[in-house]
């Protein structure tokens, strides 16, 4: 990858998360490794939204794939944390493929739909298999399986360590993907898909690409929010969950590297003080996203690339 | 020396509801020669050449590119294979800058090294300086001219042009003359054209549309002189 | 009880779930139909009829009928208003782009479910029905104020087909549905077009939510169902297609109230959801709608 200032802003990311490590206190240590895990979802949500144009509303089913197989393979079959999360990887993935072998077929508006209602029907699902999954009250992951390499996931430390280095290779991935042609193949089925077909490239294979890494994502994000939170429930799973990547994607900036995690830090803590103020957080959660909407579509990353820094990925 | 063919098709039908727009059309491209193709409006001109780039299915006939049958390729193979096609409306990447624009077709075709074929595109037709501009913010005939570079730089083995001229100015059109006189015979070109000294300045050969059927082939002269085709399209 | 009275006994509970069903639905259908936008907030005007009711009926003295009479035309309304507000400060701004409205939808979801949590709490009230009549079948008891539901939804959905299809506000909404510029082009001040239908649309989930707050309860959280029935019913039918809508409702209500009765709520649900995203990706235009542009 080319040693520019976008790597170098991207690595200074990363060192500043590490700081924190040693820096920030036990409360707010603990949000960031979960904020860092949510970044990892948000950014694939990214991936197939910010810069392929594909508006899902349905993530949350793969979420909830990477989520519940690692969950269930743990808490059933007893297996190592290590291979719950690779499973999840690739349930994340698989279900992308599943899902968008069916819903490319259908485009904007539709595909929205479509997306929704196979999101609707996994979280239904998984409360009709509550003899498996607990539905809603959930699974409670024992702290003896959260170990990974040695390193227990359920103590803070060890945790945010491993949550910065997925965060990392999750976003030093997503730098070289958009800066690699296949990105650039991204941006231009989303700028103009016509004209991409016409310049010899597939539209169903190019977003169903984009759709199945953005898969590996979100599967990751949800095995591991499983292994290091500890607790598997259907509430995760819900479309609540379809809505936050893209409310901290469309707060940060949608198609820049950097935004989704900014966008989930930036939500996580806007929630996390107006708790404090009054019970009525979701309108929080609404109000930010019609004024996004209505007034930075682009978010901040996008608008600040847009009027000063065009070399910001 | 004799023609070989590029390009062929045969009984290519296309229907929308009611209306034929493109009925049993028999059509043959040679090699390296300049087609225009002209008729009054409707008369299946953009449908035509929508059939043989593959944007719109045919519903019966065959289309052959040098001799492999392509009928079934959807548009984006078809692209691959050698077909490019510009917009009668243009279609580029606005929010991208004409060098990005450009290279995105040099790496469809997979051309290496991508940034040096980008500015060779671009040099040909005379965008060369513009390259870092973003693509939306130029002129309507520049903006024309980079969709040519765009087909130019997928090195095709034919290239589409549909009414490539329209709502340039003079010295514009002078220009797009001189690229595609450059362009052939390694690429061949057929254009869709309404100005009528464009095309008898250019075509080696002209097929003539209406109602969906072809009315006449021939060479310019030989279109000129036919009658059927004056009182059709030419008027007198 | 026998299969026979059971079956029937589930038909006509059925026949309720169609009726109200088709009143939101042909709410979320004239929206989507007219203005091309897809309200994802349309279960939340629905709600708040509902809630709206509860208010009138603590606030109105007299007989619950009295209440109940005041809710029918002032939740509506007031509703009907929230709606049209909403759709000139917001909807219209974006242009009512695709994809920033269905963004912008969902952050109204959550803004009017937060207001009904924080003003009205999380517990399910109960709104007392205007009579308590009971009709005596062979096989067993039915609620007449029940069959009274469908009859008034029944009467609704004439008077809006009245209003579309006979009446001078009808003839220019078509008008815009066909082609906004155009209409605009003959003098029709199509933002107040929009923010009328808009205002409709929830109206009508609005009145279809007073009418069964009697039957089941007030609940912050009971937009949820009716929005993805209403979208169920509204991509089967054909979006834009009213009369598909009318014939969707009734097919799926009818066999919600048999499938929940025989076999597990959740999973008829779960055949419903995966129904509309596979009639979506095969069958787009739905079973009466004509392809969208």
């Amino acid at each position: 990858m080319r040693l520019d200032r976008a790597l170098l802003l991207h690595l200074a990311v990363l060192a500043a998360l590490l700081a924190l490590h040693f820096a920030a206190p036990p409360y707010h240590h603990s949000n960031i490794a979960r904020i860092m895990v949510l970044a990892i979802y948000a950014m694939g949500y990214n991936i197939a939204f910010g810069y392929t144009g594909l508006l899902s509303l349905g993530h949350a089913l793969l979420f909830g794939a990477g989520l519940y197989s690692a969950g269930l393979l743990v808490y059933h079959g007893g297996a190592g944390a290590a291979v719950a999360l690779a499973a999840g990887v690739l349930a994340g993935g698989g279900m992308a493929l599943a899902v968008g072998l069916l819903a490319l077929r259908t485009a904007g508006v539709a595909f929205m739909i479509v997306t929704l209602m196979f999101a609707q029907a996994g979280y239904l699902t998984v409360l009709y298999f509550g003899a498996w999954t607990r539905g809603d009250e959930g699974i409670v992951i024992p702290q003896a399986a959260r170990t990974i390499a040695g390193l227990d996931l359920a103590s803070d430390a060890p945790r945010y360590l491993v949550a910065l280095a997925l965060f990392a290779v999750a976003l030093l991935a997503n730098l070289a993907l958009v800066r690699s042609p296949f990105g650039r193949v991204m941006v231009a089925m989303r700028e103009n898909e016509e004209r991409s077909r016409m310049l010899g490239f597939n539209p169903f294979t190019v977003k169903l690409a984009a759709l199945a890494v953005s898969g590996l994502y979100a599967g990751l994000s949800g095995a591991c929010y499983a292994l290091m939170f500890g607790y598997v429930g259907a509430g995760l799973v819900s479309v609540q969950y379809s809505i936050l990547p893209l409310l901290y994607v469309l707060l940060g900036g949608a198609g820049t590297v950097a935004g989704p995690f900014l966008g989930a830090l930036l939500m996580f803590y806007l929630i996390d003080w107006a708790s404090a103020l009054t019970d009525a957080h979701q309108f929080v959660t609404g109000a930010a996203l019609v004024v996004l909407v209505l007034f930075a579509p682009k978010g901040i990353l996008g608008t600040l690339r847009a009027r000063w820094l065009r070399w910001l990925p | 020396m004799a023609a070989v063919t590029l390009l062929e098709a045969r009984g290519l039908t296309r229907h929308f509801g009611g209306l034929k727009a493109v009925n049993g059309v028999d059509f043959a491209l040679d090699e390296g020669e300049i087609h225009a193709l002209i008729g009054p409006n409707g008369a299946g001109k953009t449908t035509f050449v929508s059939l043989l780039s593959g944007r719109i299915p045919a519903q019966s006939g065959t289309i052959r590119l040098r001799g492999r049958d392509i009928t079934r390729l959807p548009a984006h193979a078809r692209v691959r294979a050698g077909i490019a096609y510009t917009f009668q409306i243009t279609q580029i990447y606005a929010a991208l800058t004409v060098f990005d624009n450009v290279a995105l077709a040099v790496q469809g075709r997979g051309g290496h090294p991508l940034a040096a074929q980008a500015m060779a595109a671009l040099d040909r037709v005379g965008l060369a300086d513009r390259a870092g501009q973003i693509a939306g913010t130029l002129s309507y005939g520049h903006q024309r001219v980079l969709e040519i570079a765009m087909g130019l730089a997928l090195a095709p083995l034919l290239l589409i042009l549909d009414e490539p001229t329209q709502g340039l100015a003079e010295g514009e059109i002078a220009t797009f003359k001189d690229i595609v006189r450059s362009v052939v015979p390694q690429t061949t070109v057929l254009l869709i054209e309404h100005n009528m000294d464009v095309v008898m300045g250019l075509a080696d050969r002209i097929t003539v549309l209406n109602f969906g059927e072809v009315l006449a082939t021939g060479t310019p002269a030989e279109i000129r002189a036919n009658p059927a085709v004056q009182a059709a399209y030419l008027g007198g | 009880m026998d299969f026979g009275p059971y079956l029937l006994l589930a038909l006509m509970e059925g026949l309720v779930t169609a009726a109200v069903l088709a009143l939101t639905a042909s709410g979320l259908s004239l929206v989507f139909g007219i203005m091309r936008v897809v309200n994802v907030a349309h279960g939340e005007f629905f709600m708040l009829g509902a809630v709206l009711a509860w208010f009138t009926s603590q606030w109105v003295p007299g007989p619950p009928a009295v209440a109940f009479a005041v809710a029918l035309v002032l939740c509506p309304l007031i509703v009907g208003a929230i709606a049209a507000l909403a759709d000139m400060l917001v909807l219209k701004r974006l242009h009512y782009e695709p994809e920033a409205t269905i963004v912008a939808t969902i952050g109204l979801l959550y803004i009017l479910q937060q207001a009904a949590l924080s003003l009205f709490g999380p517990d399910a009230r109960p709104v007392p029905p205007p009579f308590a009549f009971r009709i005596q079948l062979p096989w067993f008891g039915y609620s007449g104020y029940k069959l009274a539901v469908v009859g008034a939804a029944v009467l609704l959905l004439v008077a809006v087909w009245l209003i579309l299809r006979h009446t001078r506000a009808g003839l220019v909404m078509r008008a815009t549905q066909i082609d906004r510029d155009t209409a605009r082009a003959f003098g029709i001040n199509v933002d107040r077009v929009y923010a009328g239908v808009f205002a409709m649309g929830a109206g009508l989930a609005a009145v279809a939510a007073v009418l069964i707050v009697p039957i089941q309860q007030a609940h912050y959280l009971m937009g949820g169902d009716p929005l993805l029935l209403s979208f169920i019913v509204v991509i089967i039918g054909g979006l834009g297609s009213l009369r598909g809508t009318l014939l969707a409702a009734l097919l799926i209500g009818l066999s919600d109230g048999v499938i929940s009765t025989f076999f597990a709520p959740t999973l008829a649900k779960i055949v419903a959801t995966l129904a509309v995203a596979l009639v979506l990706v095969f069958r787009p235009q739905g079973l009466f709608g004509t392809r969208a542009a």
